[in-house]
């Protein structure tokens, strides 16, 4: 189908399109990307009465690293993401989530500050920014707002932005030289939205996580920090212990069922990539089927 | 507001002045606008990648942009691609190796495996798949697509050895 007629305006700087949203509220769209945007308004799930476009703000975009601190601009696209030497050495599981967002076309023209502000529940940015501690950089006509991941992301296609404010950019802690991290998901076909998928960084001493974190996404309203990593933590790890851990994600985690796969799949692949990430982590490659994974 | 606005860009090498409607996107503004039909309209939401066409020398879905967004920019079509001879070997190798059946995926494959050929000497098939992990076929089953870009990019690397 068709995007229905909008009207449509090119903001000339962060202010202008500020003011643009202030006057038109929630009848207002704001195109980045446009990656989730026109395919929402082709299929007329929405129908704007303005489009203002943000693309052409330069001040947006580019990734900057300030001491333990990486800075992306709202407008810097999957690709810019994806081969970044700065993504690459102070946040590599950013990168290696990218490699699965959609397609390469696709990666040519959406944006982080897009993807972050649409919070599509199956989307992999998200749960990355929860892993890592990110923070997201908004902006309203009354100032900044900085607004940490665990409080940005509030239900599906919901956040904590108002209809009036821009996401300007995000932070990140650069990453620890002793961390390591992981990604994975399972698609339909390669850069589909993901039906469960997994962003995890860890602290390991001596075989033993000493700092664990698992962002599920795809498998609630919301990406999750899993509370069940915790039980993973400071022990040495056994396949009863991920069993232990296997069942409190199981409980913990509320997947919907849609035609892609009923919530006992989804429950069950979570379990799968929790096995995968511990085995993968620690180095120990007979930990992958542990906890009933297969 | 919702009326025409002006819009100057590059199609293939050419400078196009034109009206269009803020609604348009530019693979319809190609093809209904420009008669440039090469473009194919599958999904008309980013999923089966027959609308891609170059923009600034990268790969994009032409049915996820808005023509007013390609104001002051160069689009590249297969068309362009195809009359400038720059595909005229995968082309070959396409038609060699039955890539294709019905073809209307195939300007969107072509596209998508250029891009990556331009990227990359010798891409693997599993790298292939994924690139082209975008583009719907509904035909070949796509063992034979990927054949065409391998081999492509075999004679690629002889040519220039």
């Amino acid at each position: 189908m068709k995007a229905s007629a909008f009207a449509y305006a090119r903001a000339t700087s962060i202010d202008n399109a500020l003011e643009l949203l202030a006057a038109s509220g929630d009848r207002a769209k704001v195109l980045s990307g446009g990656q989730s945007l026109m395919p929402a308004m082709n299929l007329r799930l929405i129908s704007p009465e303005l489009i203002v476009d943000i693309s052409g703000l330069v001040e947006l975009r580019g990734i900057v690293v300030h001491g333990t601190m990486i800075r992306i601009g709202a407008l810097t696209r999957h690709v810019d993401i994806l081969k970044s030497h700065e993504i690459a050495a102070h946040a590599p599981l950013l990168r290696d989530a990218v490699a699965h967002v959609a397609h390469p076309a696709i990666r040519n023209r959406g944006t982080i500050g897009g993807n972050l502000a649409h919070a599509d529940p199956a989307s992999e940015l998200p749960a990355c920014l929860l892993v890592l501690g990110g923070t997201i950089l908004v902006r309203g006509l009354s100032g900044e707002r900085r607004i940490a991941a665990a409080e940005f992301f509030r239900g599906i296609f919901q956040t904590a932005l108002a209809p009036t404010e821009l996401v300007i950019g995000v932070e990140i802690p650069v990453m620890r030289k002793t961390s390591a991290h992981f990604f994975d998901e399972f698609t339909r076909r390669h850069g589909d939205y993901a039906i469960v998928g997994l962003a995890a960084q860890a602290e390991v001493e001596k075989g033993v996580f000493t700092d664990f974190r698992l962002g599920f996404f795809a498998v609630g309203d919301r990406p999750i920090l899993a509370r069940a990593a915790g039980i993973l933590l400071s022990r040495a790890v056994t396949p009863s212990l991920i069993s232990e851990a296997s069942d409190a994600l199981g409980v913990e985690i509320e997947p919907q069922e849609d035609q892609q796969a009923s919530a006992a799949m989804r429950r069950h692949l979570a379990k799968v990539l929790l096995a995968r990430a511990v085995a993968a982590l620690l180095g120990r490659p007979e930990l992958r089927h542990a906890g009933g994974a297969v | 507001m919702t009326t025409a606005m002006a819009i100057s860009l590059q199609v293939n090498g050419e400078r196009i002045d034109a009206q269009v409607p803020p609604r348009l996107n530019l693979a319809d503004f190609l093809r209904e606008h420009l008669h440039l039909t090469g473009t194919h309209v599958g999904c008309e939401h980013g999923v089966c990648g027959a609308c891609t066409v170059r923009v600034n020398g990268e790969i994009v879905r032409a049915c996820l942009m808005l023509a007013v967004q390609a104001d002051a920019a160069s689009v590249e079509t297969i068309e362009g691609l195809s009359d400038s001879g720059e595909i005229s070997d995968l082309q070959t190798a396409f038609s060699d190796r039955n890539a294709l059946q019905c073809g209307y995926c195939t300007p969107g494959m072509l596209m998508t495996a250029q891009d990556l050929l331009k990227q990359e000497a010798e891409p693997t098939r599993e790298r292939i798949r994924e690139h082209l992990s975008g583009n719907y076929c509904r035909c070949t089953g796509y063992q034979a697509i990927i054949d065409a870009v391998e081999a492509t990019a075999r004679l690629r690397g002889k040519r220039t050895a």
